[in-house]
């Protein structure tokens, strides 16, 4: 397929700023207004490295799913109360708690994990996150779980 | 859905110029001739428009200057703050960089030496390309000024013909009239 023209970030950024934010308020709740400017920081940083428009929601929502873990890691501490506040707004349930549990899970299925357990995202919006189809967002979290099951047998 | 705030919205704005991460910010700025669009690179200023509408030129600034292309305020306000005082009559010369990296030769040499036809003067187009150096190219000069990236800024209403008409400009002769009254260099 031919590489589809990179727009100018004005009209990738208008065309992606809400979805991008409903998505950070779903994994983050209060504080994703900070999380929103880094995503799109980090995405103005990796823009001129682009080849292909094709992608550009799987790969933006990427970024701020690393934005919102990276995020949730620095206030572990503060996780619980903080989650239980989004769980009542939101109607979530509060298994944020899962991102330190999956700590040594592949990287792709960790997250795949966390966004359906720990944020209960269909596996629409976990694979635009991953920049992959439905099919292997499943495979990802399925096998993720398989994995965690075996590792809680054996300890 | 949750939709950006409007004080987000700039707050990310100013933060990504800020950081030196924009290849071209630009910004809409009111003037009595209307409203200009005005562009501001790592250089200077790249872009003055008549043509306000920004899509066809954030298409245009993403081809020429790179595909980071944003609309932030900040980095606009000192041209803002010149068009302005220009218009009130509180200036007779811009003080800001231009960034002219897409003229080449002699489309660049002219831009350069128009810049140097000072506020409340008139000269001809044969008169520009003589100054450039090469004093029979008026009707190049003319297509040149036609596409001057920065009017207003560089003054190229101030090049008229031999016999004094007011001959063409790119966003409309009632603009070019307006400016030449505004400074004094046409009496009606």
């Amino acid at each position: 397929m031919e590489p589809v023209r990179i727009p100018p970030f004005e009209t990738f950024y208008e065309e992606h700023k809400d979805p991008v934010f409903a998505h950070l308020r779903r994994l983050l709740g209060q504080g994703a207004e900070d999380a929103f400017q880094e995503t799109f920081l980090r995405a103005l940083r990796g823009y001129p490295e682009l080849r292909n428009g094709r992608h550009l929601r799987a790969w933006v929502f990427t970024i701020a799913t690393r934005v919102a873990i990276d995020e949730t890691r620095r206030r572990r501490p503060m996780a619980s109360p903080w989650l239980h506040e989004l769980a009542v707004e939101d109607g979530l349930p509060p298994h944020a708690e899962l991102g330190h549990l999956t700590d040594n899970l592949p990287p792709k299925e960790r997250a795949a994990v966390v966004l359906r357990y720990g944020f209960d995202l269909p596996y629409d919006e976990i694979a635009a996150a991953l920049g992959s189809s439905e099919d292997a967002a499943r495979q990802a979290t399925s096998s993720g779980v398989r994995r965690l099951r075996e590792r809680s047998k054996r300890s | 859905m949750t939709n950006v705030s409007a004080e987000l919205d700039s707050r990310f704005r100013a933060a990504a110029a800020e950081e030196g991460l924009l290849d071209v910010a630009y910004d809409v700025v009111d003037s009595p001739l209307g409203e200009l669009f005005v562009g501001i690179s790592d250089r200077g200023l790249c872009v003055i428009s008549y043509e306000a509408d920004p899509d066809a030129q954030v298409e245009r600034l993403a081809r020429g200057f790179g595909s980071r292309v944003l609309r932030s305020t900040r980095p606009v306000d000192p041209a803002r703050r010149q068009l302005d005082e220009y218009f009130e009559g509180k200036r007779k010369r811009f003080d800001l960089d231009v960034d002219l990296r897409l003229a080449r030769d002699f489309g660049r040499t002219v831009l350069e030496e128009l810049g140097r036809v000072p506020f409340g003067e008139v000269t001809t187009y044969g008169e520009l390309a003589a100054r450039a150096g090469k004093p029979r190219a008026a009707r190049a000069v003319g297509t040149i000024m036609n596409r001057n990236p920065v009017p207003i800024v560089l003054p190229c209403h101030r090049v008229v013909g031999a016999n004094g008409s007011l001959v063409g400009y790119a966003g409309g002769l009632e603009r070019k009239h307006q400016l030449l009254r505004l400074e004094g260099a046409l009496l009606a």
